[in-house]
């Protein structure tokens, strides 16, 4: 086959099957916009801001596991897209991302929407290549490919001057079986000695805790982590990155924890002596207080990543391989070693837990004259029964859903949890929605956030892809008026805008459906009706406490035993600990 | 504690502008580096001094394995080593000057490249502390310019880094 440039990267996604590219034109990528046009293989959908193109792209790879794929053009297509890459690359997200560039010989000339987009994404991405010669196109594309899907995945830019898509220079095409990287090869299998040992430490412990994130959901472990916590009887907490993976109506899940996890995961955490920590970072906003974490515990910790381990804090017995293949192993390894792990001190455990979940701490005030946004989280709960895809935005409401929306699946909870992306959450359900045109998508999101990508309402309408848009409208930045609450004396210094717009008469104006709510009994029959249009895409605009905060809290700076509840707002509890 | 970090890196642009905004996103100091290819064109070697602790040493080794340009590397410290820097210094020389410069430098071991009217250009090697020296043995408003290559180094024995 012979093939121009710009055909040769159409071609390689198609090789590559890629069903969806997310993209802007503009002027140096216009030989490739050609090349897409004389094929529908590959389904381009248009965005309207290249930040929402990564992002839609990279909730779609979040959905179903397959990298997002971008096409944006040179300058500033290229600097748009930034904010997405690094959303991805925070995240972990498997992400292609093709940008043009200016011609090779105008390089380095300040040329017309030129910027050095290898440099400006060098340090939020996994790897970057610029394409200097139309014969390393389909090479590079291949590699780009594998390094964004393999190890732990991130996204990867590719940069190709215009000049290398001419249509007037064509060259035979073979898209590589695979690549030979020498300075690449991804962990496989966990090293036995090391899981000989984490068998034994768990098996051996008084007060274990699983603590697990993202890495199961990316590394398709579920399965292996509900086995292994089932068989043991382990509490179990997962990371805002990690919901889903394990079943949160299960009785074993005692809650997320972190800066807004429950009483019992952090309390748990706190006073557990083994510390099974499987696909997790340890996140300064999981960790809260370093000195202070987990001051009893030995810690093993799974990752597919050696920089990880003991990056923030230090751990006793790493494992570096496939989450998938290292929990298998540790399943044959209980099996093998024909111990169980003592039944009388997890009684003991579970009992003093349970204690802790006794106090309820998420509970809010069920009796208010005014909408509750936890309350509307799980009224959206009930009636997607569970099973929406759900995305969000940043800030308090991402917290609420994380906490009210009890995810069963992996791959449901959609959000930007590294870099706390605002403008997130309506680009990624149009992703998801895309993904699985079958299955209901939410995007719970909030009046500030969803303005940092609302343009997209026209995108969700050209490519019909109905999602429901919970604005949780509670006039404030509510994140940052929170945090102004508590540690400004309440001097909501730019957190509020003054001028909203009119969310129904813009949802509208963008051919949608848009619905205000501000009574707490309008919330349920407006959801009902909402959902009931299941080929409409539905803008509820729901007026909600304005003053609500999300519980509990730790404070930036404070340890997981120094949690704030809501039980006496502002005061901190200091229970005797074990 | 000071590290040497030796690296096999693919030789290629932008390699070195991967490591070196490694250091600067994560806040790592540099105290020197330097980069050559080597006998195989398509790979450099670099030799980078760092200083940190046992688990900043460890967290820079990983971060730097990350890099999918960097191919192998050893922390030169971690074992029995030699190590070399290459000074060139200029010094402005009269008459009265000229002979104990010259003796200065013989007992360094260093040798004088170029001679003008009232200056020399000194060149030495020598472990880093050895050229420290010998800068404060010269009268400071003496020296017109120094520089240094910055230390590199190989480890003992007959096991080398390579592929």
């Amino acid at each position: 086959m012979e093939l121009s440039g710009g055909q040769i990267v159409v071609q390689c996604l198609k090789d590559e099957g890629v069903e969806y590219l997310f993209g802007y034109p503009g002027g140096a990528v216009l030989h490739l916009y050609d090349a897409i046009f004389h094929q529908d293989d590959v389904k381009h959908i248009l965005v309207r801001h290249e930040q929402a193109a990564t992002h839609a792209a990279d909730a779609y790879a979040r959905a179903t596991g397959k990298p997002g794929v971008v096409l944006v053009t040179s300058g500033p297509g290229a600097t748009n897209a930034v904010t997405g890459i690094a959303t991805a690359y925070l995240d972990s997200i498997p992400m292609v991302v093709i940008s043009g560039q200016v011609p090779t010989a105008v390089i380095g000339s300040d040329a017309f929407q030129e910027v050095d987009m290898v440099g400006i994404t060098r340090p939020c991405v996994k790897h970057n290549f610029l394409v200097k010669d139309v014969n390393d196109i389909a090479e590079t594309m291949k590699k780009a490919f594998y390094v964004a899907t393999t190890g732990r995945p991130g996204p990867v830019v590719v940069d190709i001057p215009k000049d290398i898509t001419d249509p007037n220079v064509i060259i035979p095409y073979i898209y590589p079986k695979s690549v030979n990287m020498r300075s690449y090869s991804p962990a496989t299998k966990g090293h036995p000695r090391q899981i000989k040992k984490a068998v034994e430490l768990i098996l051996a412990a008084q007060r274990p805790v699983i603590y697990s994130g993202g890495g199961v959901v990316l590394g398709e472990g579920s399965e292996e982590l509900r086995e292994l916590t089932r068989s043991l009887n382990f509490p179990i907490t997962q990371t805002l990155m990690g919901l889903g993976a394990y079943p949160a109506t299960d009785k074993q899940f005692i809650g997320m924890l972190g800066m807004h996890g429950t009483y019992e995961a952090n309390l748990a955490m706190h006073e557990s002596d083994v510390i099974l920590a499987i696909g997790v970072r340890f996140d300064d906003r999981v960790t809260g207080k370093l000195a202070e974490f987990c001051p009893h515990s030995t810690i093993i910790h799974i990752d597919i990543d050696p920089a990880s381990i003991s990056k923030t804090v230090k751990v006793d017995v790493p494992i570096v391989g496939e989450v998938k293949l290292v929990l298998q192993q540790m399943l044959e390894e209980i099996k093998e070693q024909n111990k169980n792990a003592s039944k009388k001190a997890l009684e003991a455990w579970w009992t003093r837990i349970e204690s802790w979940r006794s106090i309820n701490c998420l509970e809010f005030d069920r009796d208010s004259e005014q909408i509750k946004p936890q309350a509307v989280v799980e009224m959206v709960y009930e009636v997607t029964k569970g099973n929406a895809y759900v995305t969000s935005d940043v800030g308090q409401h991402q917290m609420y859903a994380a906490q009210f929306y009890h995810f069963d699946k992996p791959r449901r909870w959609i959000n930007s949890g590294g870099l706390g992306t605002m403008g997130f959450g309506l680009p990624a359900a149009i992703g998801v929605k895309l993904a699985h045109p079958d299955e209901e998508v939410v995007c719970i999101t909030g009046e500030a956030s969803i303005q940092m990508c609302i343009q997209e309402l026209a995108t969700a309408l050209q490519y019909d892809t109905p999602v429901k848009i919970i604005n949780l409208n509670n006039r404030y930045m509510g994140m940052v008026r929170q945090w102004q609450e508590f540690n400004y004396e309440s001097r909501y210094s730019q957190s509020y805008m003054d001028t909203l717009p009119d969310f129904v008469k813009l949802a509208e104006a963008y051919g949608h459906v848009g619905m205000r709510v501000d009574k707490p009994e309008d919330v349920m029959p407006a959801l009902e009706k909402a959902f009931a249009m299941k080929d409409r895409t539905v803008f509820i605009d729901i007026i909600t406490d304005r003053t609500e905060n999300v519980y509990p809290m730790i404070e930036a700076g404070k340890g997981h035993q120094e949690m704030t509840l809501r039980v006496a707002p502002g005061t901190p509890i200091n229970r005797e600990l074990a | 504690m000071r590290h040497i970090i030796s690296i096999l890196i693919e030789n290629e642009a932008g390699a070195l502008s991967r490591v070196s905004g490694l250091f600067s996103a994560r806040g790592y100091n540099i105290e020197s580096l330097t980069v050559a290819p080597t006998e195989d064109p398509t790979l450099s070697r670099m030799t980078l001094v760092t200083r940190g602790t046992d688990e900043i040493i460890e967290q820079i080794t990983k971060q730097l394995n990350k890099l999918l340009d960097v191919v192998k590397l050893i922390d030169l410290a971690e074992a029995s080593h030699v190590e070399r820097e290459l000074m060139l210094v200029k010094v402005r020389t009269c008459k009265e000057t000229r002979e104990e410069i010259q003796r200065l430098a013989g007992i360094f071991r260093g040798k004088i490249i170029d001679v003008s009217s009232n200056s020399y250009v000194i060149e030495m090697t020598g472990p880093s502390d050895k050229l420290d020296a010998f800068i404060a043995t010269l009268d400071e408003k003496n020296i017109i310019e120094t520089v240094r290559s910055g230390p590199t180094g190989l480890s003992r024995g007959e096991k080398g880094l390579h592929l």
